[in-house]
């Protein structure tokens, strides 16, 4: 009744309505219904956040400690094992967080990395008419989705500790030496100009792609040439500047002296047994969305392909695939945020990431409530993070595949 | 090298295999791959195995040490439970063991199997913690396989009230509401489970009033149950988007009130379309009740964890342990996950 009511008075007269907009009519458009009904709930949950908090900071003051965040100029009187940033036993609370969230950057990045290579390939070798290949395939992932992750890192710890000590360490390829001290891998050597070169090459990098990206739009496609020379440039581009330059340029080959192996890229066991459980355990959940999104794309493109006389992998690469990855992308999101946020799993077998110096911070300290919110807010805007960039990766491939079909 | 899966009849194995010189090729190179890693696997694992014996006995062969596993069976499966009442023990396995075959039978949802449930898990407390003319046990030295199935169930049965309650919440009308259940859940899902543990178990003591405290046990229940509630909200709301709005005329035009509808008309069908999800939720929760091992509790992976290091006459024998632990989480998971399939076909002509 009200409503028709309303609605002919609207009608007739708009200018009477529109005076009828009070505070009260405000609240209910922000609000909704019911608004005696919310608010008591509000009062109700600010006085039991009150009551906790009181408690809480009077335990604290009870226990000697001051809330607030002056701990984090405080010397940090622990060692970390592996630091990106130069780091010491003494430096700030601050400068071991940085630290710690440094090393969960670097052991999610690469996990990701490792996780789309593995996933992508079990995901289409479990589509593939040889049963020999997909029934293995299929194996792989169910041992994977099938035991905790928790139980697949101790067994890479463990399984990293039982390689040989460096005197005799495995050595898959020349230069590559496997121990239980290490991965030891050969690395450029720049004599420490490594960092302005690798920054060049990524500036580059962005730059070609870029420039791809224009000559795409207006020419509908890319040349190969223009695709060789959009790595060959931010690779081969600052190396030459800098032998140009004449900074003192090796390749630095691990190797063996005294008791251990000295040189090359190391990876510590425990960032190898983190970055290759991530990523394994990752990877079974990437197969099987790859193999969901490319078994949606309809039977028809497939025979589309075929009767244009395109190989079956061509058909794979240039009309299924950017098809599925419409789908395969938002999900994959997810499990690049799942592998991110099973890094603070290093807790349990001693890789020094960011869950495991806020938690050594809070045993020192006693500042609990501190460190689990700086917890919280780092991995919230991680999430946000990454999914916004996934979201504009999403948007573009979406227009991007549309574009193209 | 793609199938084409719904087209192709079915083609005999020797000619998928090797039917073209691609195939053949891969096929030889995995066949050799299988050749040179599996016979010293099942070496390891069978033939030079010992099955009985002492630790010395185990260092002289080259094998895994089943023996080690025989011997500290009991404290991979108790933990560090008192022995002389390790009965209780079992019987809360057998107890919920017994109620989770039950639950796989869709004749038997019931609000009687509800309540089984909960007796149940009233039950496994009971036996383990004692009181009422048992001897008590504090949750401390609770520890192995009841561990882990009473947090995976318990906080399962937990956190499905607050999850209706947060999918209902993030429909809602009422924007404050609505607010609370978006960031609740977006919170908890964009940190990880450890945070909510650490969080549950070093600040929920200090938020008491000074004296009162929580068991451990129940800190981590908590937080499982908070952790699970938010993800379980998220299938929940998937269930009840998919319900058609003319269901929900339909029962107000039956004069039905909102609770009414909700509980005979909405969500029944609602939970039923995403039952698949749910037990692909459960089997998640059975993982992760593994995490609380970090803040030192004795679930079954600890317990197998610390079998192999606690010891001194069977130290060192982590693999044996782990491929144990493995192999009784495989198969809990593995026929949980192939029963959330057949459920799945099972269901669809509903």
């Amino acid at each position: 009744m009200v409503d028709i009511v309303d609605h002919v008075t609207g009608l007739i007269d708009a200018p009477a309505r529109r005076r009828r907009t009070g505070v009260l009519a405000l609240a209910r458009f922000w609000f909704g219904e019911r608004l005696l009904w919310q608010a008591v709930l509000y009062l109700g949950t600010l006085a039991l956040f009150g009551y906790l908090g009181s408690n809480l900071f009077a335990n604290m003051r009870r226990l000697g400690l001051s809330p607030g965040f002056a701990f984090l100029d405080h010397a940090a009187n622990f060692g970390i094992g592996e630091t990106l940033i130069r780091y010491a036993a003494g430096d700030s609370y601050l400068r071991a967080i940085v630290v710690g969230l440094l090393n969960t950057v670097e052991v999610s990045i690469t996990g990701c990395l490792l996780a789309t290579v593995i996933g992508v390939a079990v995901g289409i070798a479990r589509l593939s008419a040889n049963p020999l290949i997909s029934r293995v395939a299929q194996g792989y992932v169910e041992i994977l989705r099938n035991t905790p992750l928790l139980l697949q890192l101790f067994a890479w710890s463990q399984l990293l500790h039982l390689l040989p000590n460096p005197r005799q360490a495995l050595q898959p390829l020349p230069g590559v030496r496997l121990s239980n001290r290490g991965l030891f891998l050969p690395s450029l050597d720049a004599g420490g100009h490594g960092a302005t070169i690798a920054v060049a090459g990524l500036l580059l990098a962005g730059l070609a792609a870029v420039v791809l990206r224009r000559q795409r739009r207006a020419a509908g496609r890319t040349g190969p040439g223009a695709r060789v020379l959009a790595v060959v440039v931010p690779v081969g581009l600052p190396l030459l500047a800098a032998l140009i330059a004449g900074v003192p340029m090796a390749i630095d080959v691990p190797a063996l002296k005294g008791f251990n192996i000295v040189g090359g890229l190391t990876l510590t066991p425990e960032f190898a047994a983190l970055a290759l459980g991530l990523a394994v355990n990752a990877s079974a959940s990437i197969a099987e969305t790859v193999r969901g999104g490319i078994l949606s794309v309809a039977r028809g493109q497939w025979e589309a392909g075929e009767s244009l006389g395109l190989h079956r992998l061509t058909t794979l690469r240039l009309i299924i695939l950017p098809q599925a990855l419409r789908i395969i992308v938002p999900v994959m999101t997810s499990s690049y945020l799942s592998l991110a946020k099973n890094s603070s799993l290093a807790v349990a077998i001693g890789f020094p990431e960011l869950v495991s110096i806020l938690n050594t911070t809070a045993n020192v300290t006693g500042q609990a409530l501190e460190t689990i919110f700086i917890m919280m807010v780092v991995y919230l805007s991680l999430s946000l993070l990454v999914s916004v960039l996934m979201n504009a990766y999403n948007r573009r491939s979406a227009i991007w595949a549309e574009a193209r079909r | 090298m793609i199938a084409h899966r719904r087209l192709s009849r079915p083609i005999p194995l020797f000619k998928a295999a090797f039917g073209s010189p691609g195939h053949a090729a891969v096929s030889l190179a995995l066949a050799g791959l299988v050749a040179v890693a599996v016979p010293p696997l099942l070496n390891w694992l069978l033939f030079d195995a010992t099955w009985v014996g002492t630790a010395d006995d185990c260092h002289g062969r080259s094998g895994a040490c089943w023996a080690f596993v025989g011997a500290k069976l009991q404290f991979v499966l108790l933990g560090l439970y008192p022995q002389g009442d390790a009965w209780r023990a079992y019987a809360v396995d057998g107890l919920l063991l017994a109620l989770a075959a039950a639950s796989t039978v869709p004749r038997l949802w019931s609000r009687g199997l509800l309540a089984a449930w909960i007796g149940g898990l009233l039950a496994s407390i009971w036996l383990l913690g004692g009181g009422l003319g048992l001897p008590q046990i504090t949750s401390d030295k609770w520890g192995g396989l009841p561990v882990t199935l009473l947090l995976s169930f318990g906080s399962f049965l937990l956190s499905f009230p607050l999850a209706i309650a947060l999918a209902l919440a993030r429909r809602s009308r009422m924007g404050g509401l609505r607010i609370y259940a978006v960031a609740f859940i977006e919170v908890v899902r964009g940190v990880p489970f450890i945070a909510v543990l650490y969080a549950a178990t070093l600040l929920f003591p200090l938020m008491l009033p000074s004296g009162a405290a929580i068991d451990k046990f129940a800190r981590a229940a908590a937080a499982l149950s908070i952790f699970v509630a938010a993800y379980f909200a998220e299938i929940i709301r998937a269930g009840l988007q998919g319900v058609p709005h003319g269901q929900y005329e339909a029962a107000s035009a039956l004069g039905l009130t909102y609770w009414q509808a909700l509980r005979l008309i909405v969500l029944p069908q609602a939970l039923r379309a995403v039952i698949p999800s749910i037990v692909n939720l459960a089997i998640g929760i059975f993982q992760d009740t593994t995490l609380v091992a970090i803040i030192g509790m004795f679930d079954l992976l600890n317990a197998a964890r610390t079998a192999a290091s606690a010891d001194q006459a069977w130290l060192g024998f982590y693999a044996e342990s782990y491929v144990f632990a493995a192999l009784v989480y495989f198969v809990f998971c593995f026929s949980a996950s192939r029963y959330s399939l057949w459920l799945e076909r099972h269901l669809r002509p509903a």
